[in-house]
């Protein structure tokens, strides 16, 4: 092969890195961005840009670009395709050899792919959509701690979602106040109870205080009810040290699960942390503090897909995905898309769920979505529906706000969830007989009635700002 | 606060113990659904001061590839009869996920 000549000065990006030829290779990382260019910028020089200055690529030419196999290392921007509905903006595919990461490494992933690149001048704005991660990477990254199996075995909980709830107000209460919040929950039929992302350890309850009194609530709970009990005990810290830490304390206590903002936090901490969950049997629920200042524009930024998939590597055996129903963003194709991509072994593109790509996790075990905010028993057949049995349903305010109390509201989402599972599997259609089928479990249940005349009015009806593209056509 | 009623907690034994005891047309439909997800239906039963124990006594063995909803109904019916004042609940082991699909008791104990 001739040699190539060193040429200083500025080429265009497309030259080397627009390769609409080019046919993946199995390996490779494929990514799908949306670029809205900036105008006066064509698209084929504009993903060239993106796959450029997402891999090898600078401004200029280097000479030292030549003591190396380019052609190796560099991303290659391999097709366009229009968005439905959408003229301001394209998709871009762009494949990445898969040396160009360190195995096991979300964090190398995210700095290249959405690095320097999201602050590029010659486009407007970018979004990940998707990722494609090889089944060569995803076997070199360890994955959720346990996974939904080995939860439901560990927690004993099967042929039924699981029932949580986040204790408020969020922020203020002593350690024993919160512990009994807690226990009111679980005795009344919830399996887990949640710290709010918010706690962490500050002045009104350091964290060993409410472990310890979280502790005594959940031992309680069990010895009274018989049923195996859970709280994410929140070890998100200011530092890794600290982390590891209360983590530590939480398994001394025989605690069965802890918790951590993966994204305020940092893949690093994360990725220690779900490490050390694996090791030493303790599940790990993750919330997702941050993303929608990542992934709700359209536009611009992450899609949330690709957060779970990054987390999916990454480690966590719980993941929040939104519930469609409740007071928080969530398109409901676009978030049975994710789910899947958290629970199922492989998930063939479909782009009317947004899945740009085929997603084979292999032997990789799955993540348990979580459905909180804004949910109460009236959502009930609907989220059963949605979720099927492999989830968590979180009813915080439905819950802690029954008239009667958390007992109370705990029995009555037990119920609820019971009676719709028991008709769900007599071949009842939840969404159309939701209703009747939760008026008859009231009968027996004067919690549930009560529950429901409290929440008869309240809705979230506002449209989703992120819709799938095709909707916005 | 008269109108704030009181909650008593009572020993539960997981899905659908906060429901009244089922019918048997209800139980029918139950194992139905077990038998056409393609579990195999399998017989536990245990001392109520027990019942929190991961391991229950297994009944004789799983009825690998069972169809029968009488069949099933009658091994549950068999189980209750030996041992009267024991839980008798029904596994569906789903052999794919290597875990239970369901579980449930269909004979609380006394």
């Amino acid at each position: 092969m001739a040699a190539k000549k060193y040429e200083a000065g500025v080429k265009a990006y497309r030259q080397t890195y627009w390769m609409p030829e080019y046919a993946p290779l199995d390996s490779d990382i494929l990514a799908c961005f949306k670029i809205t260019p900036q105008a006066g910028v064509d698209r084929e020089e504009a993903a060239a840009a993106v796959a450029a200055e997402s891999s090898t690529g600078t401004w200029t030419t280097v000479w030292t670009d030549l003591l190396t196999d380019l052609d190796y290392y560099k991303g290659r921007a391999y097709r366009i395709e229009d968005v439905p509905g959408d003229d301001t903006c394209f998709y871009a595919f762009v494949a990445y050899p898969i040396d160009l990461f360190e195995e096991g490494s979300v964090v190398n992933v995210f700095t290249s792919l959405v690095g320097n690149v999201f602050g590029f001048k010659a486009i407007r704005a970018l979004r990940l959509e998707d990722v494609r991660f090889p089944l060569h990477y995803v076997k070199t990254c360890g994955g959720p701690p346990h996974g939904i199996q080995v939860e439901r075995d560990k927690m004993n909980k099967y042929g039924r979602p699981m029932l949580g709830c986040t204790i408020k107000p969020k922020l203020g209460l002593s350690a024993k106040n919160y512990g009994r919040a807690v226990y009111e929950c679980l005795r009344g039929g919830l399996d887990f109870t949640k710290d709010d992302e918010n706690v962490n350890s500050q002045p009104f309850m350091r964290w060993r205080d409410r472990f310890l009194f979280v502790a005594d609530a959940i031992h309680t709970a069990e010895a009274e009810t018989g049923e195996r009990k859970g709280h994410y005990l929140n070890v998100t810290a200011p530092t890794c040290e600290d982390m590891l830490e209360r983590a530590e304390f939480a398994k001394e206590l025989k605690m069965p699960i802890i918790m951590h903002d993966f994204l305020t936090g940092g893949f690093t901490a994360n990725t220690s942390l779900a490490n050390w969950c694996r090791k030493n049997g303790v599940l790990l629920h993750i919330h997702r503090a941050m993303h929608a200042v990542l992934d709700r524009n359209p536009h611009h930024g992450i899609h949330f897909r690709v957060l779970a998939k990054a987390l999916r590597l990454s480690g966590g055996d719980h993941l929040h995905s939104g519930t469609v129903v409740g007071k928080l963003e969530g398109d409901r194709h676009a978030t049975l898309g994710w789910i899947d991509l958290m629970r199922e072994s492989f998930i063939p593109e479909d782009r009317s769920r947004g899945i740009m790509f085929d997603q084979d996790w292999g032997s990789m075990p799955g993540v348990i979505p979580v459905a909180s905010g804004g949910i109460h028993v009236w959502h009930m057949p609907a989220l059963v529906n949605i979720f099927g049995d492999d989830s968590v349903l979180q009813f915080g305010g439905g819950t802690l706000g029954h008239p009667w109390g958390n007992a109370a509201g705990a029995a009555a989402n037990r119920v609820a969830l019971e009676a719709c599972v028991e008709a769900r599997n007599e071949g009842r259609e939840l969404e159309r007989e939701g209703k009747e089928i939760l008026t008859n479990a009231a009968k027996d249940s004067p919690e549930l009635k009560i529950a429901m005349e409290t929440w008869k009015e309240i809705k979230f009806e506002f449209d989703t700002v992120d819709k799938l593209d095709v909707v916005n056509r | 606060m008269a109108e704030i009623q009181d909650y008593n907690s009572t020993p539960k034994y997981e899905t659908f113990s906060y429901l009244p005891p089922m019918t048997p047309e209800k139980i029918r439909r139950q194992i139905a659904y077990l038998v056409n997800q393609g579990w195999n239906p399998g017989i536990e039963h245990v001392e109520v001061a027990r019942a929190g124990a991961y391991f229950w006594y297994m009944w004789k063995l799983p009825m690998f590839g069972e169809q029968s909803v009488d069949v099933v109904i009658a091994e549950l019916e068999a189980c209750h009869r030996a041992h009267p004042n024991h839980h008798v609940r029904l596994v569906g082991y789903d052999n794919y996920s290597q875990s239970q699909g369901t579980s449930f008791v269909v004979f609380r104990g006394r």
